[in-house]
């Protein structure tokens, strides 16, 4: 079942195979700007925009610096409710607590709401491992997985497919899961979301055990939400005998107010809706209506080395919109598959490398998969400054530095592949130290111009590959200068 | 140690820069946004309402209390519907004394039964005028979550003016987060296929909002 993420190349590896592919540029790039534009009319219908985004930071920050008083407050509430809580340091043991919870129910099948920490920990494969089948049933998560393929985008994770080919699909792979596709089917679009209808309903109607995210949790409360607009999740929510929600740690908000801020925000910035269509919100079970078990796993995986970072940490107030991917100029002509990881775009740049680590040579590459533009903080509706962050790691993986690893502090030594880049900085710090020798290398490489290659050797390769080299000037600006105002002050 | 305590260890360590003495009221949360955007009349609200609702495709009645079971009546009847789904604590005389065959919402019904069932009728605990939304919490009148989900047509009544609010705000504070709560906006849609909106994928597909004046 579906692709993997280990293995994949460096983003510019990646990038420069995705930017050939015409079909992907321009099904992503019709989509993004359809968001985009129908964003930016949703958000100017509040007034108040700039006010409701400053709140919902200051929310999320005063959750982050006391999240243990909180996630002790909602485990507190969620078990008064009736439910079960569980907490998992990492991917592995995340997986590890949903197979026994869905294996203790004596089932083999689940279904799916679609869930970002899930595909994170890729749960899928890990019950697969375990011989439980998870069907996903969000239209693009059941489009994804019948075509073996990787989600490309947060909210749309077929946003790289087209109706000709989500219609191939489905015709080709469908009854291999269950009730194959309608004959005759075409690609018009309400064909094809009949025929993922009927195909799912079978799943929902026997489904005994469900498996959801949360895009909130209240402390308070012991709320959780979940945002969506097929109806998919409700079935999830609701039909199954037992509810797993897989949550992030960072997904909690203190109170029930809190969730007058984020409702605002998240549809107008994701969908661009003034509401998605459905929201569901359960604390604990409930007698007699939804599940009669539900158990929610807390999971850190990385969260935690993220809050130990102060600069970094304003990741972590992602609500997971996606309108940074939409308007990142970047993301728009490289496509999600190349940030090689579950959040793509700018939020994936700095998000991925802070949960992962910097360790291998494609997270150490994401912090520069942005043209630091700067859209993706103007987007943002919890203002995550997303170029400072960029910028930060950036130096982390030039510089090194103390990081949080799985808890344990540690000192990153500076990445290998930028050893030439360390060396020409402090190079050039030597010679603006000394103006002498500033001189005369400036003097040798106008003397020397017409020998200058077109594209750098070496490693700076890389850098020459989409950009030309600046001509050097015959004479320095130091030496025209003392040449003609220096003649103009012996006289 | 417990997964539960490495976590919050964690955390604690991570928060090593955050003041011994600082709680967490003493990080400021700005609420200067609105508590609704702009001041209406309750007949502007309620016009705002419908718009909305009908905007994300939502077919929107109004009707005093008078012709409220024969509007009920219509809706099925145009819906084809020879069945309808009801709450165990929605007003009787809302729907019509023949006609579709009436099945309870009872814990014990089957997902399979309830899929054979081809209307539902609904009340609502508030209404949201500026986002078009309804919200179901799962009072007698409004039943298990399940039977505003399964059919495939919703009609939803919605108390005018008392029931409408103006803004997202608005609604929450009514709203009793221990019961189990479903907003819905619209019928079920996706937009997952080069973002053209489709209207019904798993959902109702036909969402019928019944704005009784009282």
């Amino acid at each position: 079942m579906s692709g993997t993420y280990l293995g994949m190349p460096a983003f510019p590896a990646a990038a420069a195979s995705s930017t050939q592919d015409t079909r992907l540029r321009a099904n992503l790039r019709y989509a993004t700007h359809t968001i985009r534009d129908k964003r930016a009319r949703a958000v100017a219908e509040l007034d108040d925009w700039a006010r409701l985004r400053a709140a919902g930071a200051a929310v999320k920050d005063r959750t982050l610096r006391h999240l243990d008083h909180y996630l002790e407050q909602l485990e507190e509430a969620v078990t008064a409710a009736g439910g079960q809580v569980h907490w998992a340091a990492d991917a592995a043991e995340a997986n590890a607590i949903v197979a026994r919870l869905v294996r203790e129910t004596g089932e083999r099948e689940v279904v799916k709401v679609k869930s970002m920490a899930t595909q994170e920990t890729g749960l899928n494969r890990a019950l697969a491992e375990a011989g439980i089948s998870a069907y996903e049933t969000d239209l693009a998560e059941l489009i994804v997985q019948l075509g073996d393929d990787l989600p490309s985008h947060i909210l749309v994770p077929a946003i790289h497919r087209n109706r000709g080919e989500i219609r191939d699909i489905f015709r080709e792979r469908m009854g291999r899961w269950g009730r194959p596709a309608p004959e005759g089917l075409s690609d018009a679009p309400n064909e094809l979301a009949e025929a993922a209808r009927l195909h799912l309903r079978e799943k929902f109607l026997n489904a005994k055990v469900g498996i959801s995210g949360a895009n909130f949790m209240v402390a308070e409360t012991g709320t959780l939400v979940v945002v969506e607009s097929e109806g998919n999740g409700r079935m999830c929510l609701t039909l199954p005998e037992t509810l797993i929600s897989v949550v992030g740690i960072e997904k909690v908000v203190p109170t029930w107010q809190d969730l007058e801020i984020f409702l605002q925000l998240l549809p107008r910035s994701s969908t661009a809706e003034r509401m998605n269509p459905y929201t569901s919100m359960w604390t604990g079970t409930a007698d007699g209506d939804g599940p009669r078990t539900f158990h929610l796993v807390l999971l850190d995986n990385g969260r935690t080395d993220t809050l130990a970072d102060t600069v970094g940490r304003q990741a972590l107030r992602c609500i997971r919109c996606s309108a940074c991917l939409n308007v990142c100029p970047v993301y728009e002509r490289a496509g999600g598959h190349a940030y090689g990881s579950a959040y793509p775009g700018p939020i994936g740049a700095i998000l991925t490398p802070q949960l992962r680590g910097t360790a291998s040579e494609l997270d150490a590459s994401l912090p520069y998969a942005s043209s630091l533009c700067g859209a993706c903080y103007e987007v943002c509706p919890v203002a995550i400054d997303i170029p400072e962050v960029l910028v930060h790691l950036r130096e982390r993986v030039v510089q090194g530095g103390k990081v949080t690893r799985r808890g344990v502090k540690t000192v990153l030594k500076p990445a290998k592949g930028h050893a030439a880049e360390r060396a020409a900085m402090r190079a050039a710090g030597f010679a603006f130290g000394h103006p002498g020798v500033l001189r005369a290398g400036q003097r040798l490489a106008g003397r020397t111009r017409r020998l200058h290659p077109r594209r750098l050797p070496g490693p700076g390769r890389a850098w020459s590959d989409t950009r030309d080299l600046p001509p050097v000037p015959a004479e320095s600006f130091r030496d025209w200068w003392r040449r003609t105002r220096g003649e103009e002050r012996g006289k | 140690m417990s997964s539960r305590d490495v976590v919050l260890a964690r955390v604690r360590r991570a928060l090593a820069d955050v003041p011994r003495d600082e709680g967490p009221e003493d990080v400021p949360v700005p609420r200067d946004y609105l508590r609704a955007h702009g001041s209406r009349t309750a007949e502007e609200r309620v016009a705002l309402l419908a718009e909305n609702l009908a905007e994300y495709r939502a077919l929107v009645h109004h009707t005093a209390a008078d012709g409220l079971t024969a509007l009920v009546t219509r809706l099925l009847d145009e819906h084809g519907a020879r069945s309808v789904l009801v709450p165990s604590g929605l007003d009787p005389t809302w729907l019509p004394s023949s006609g579709p065959t009436r099945v309870d919402d009872r814990a014990a019904s089957t997902t399979s039964r309830l899929d054979t069932v081809d209307s539902v009728v609904t009340g609502c605990a508030v209404a949201i005028a500026e986002t078009g939304t309804i919200v179901l919490d799962g009072s007698p009148d409004q039943g298990r979550r399940r039977i505003s989900l399964i059919p495939d047509h919703h009609i939803c009544v919605v108390r005018v003016p008392d029931q409408v609010v103006d803004s997202v705000p608005q609604a929450l504070e009514r709203l009793d987060p221990t019961r189990p709560l479903t907003w819905v906006s619209g019928p079920s849609a996706t937009s997952d296929i080069e973002l053209d909106r489709v209207e019904g994928v798993h959902g109702p597909r036909k969402l019928e909002v019944v704005l009784l004046s009282e």
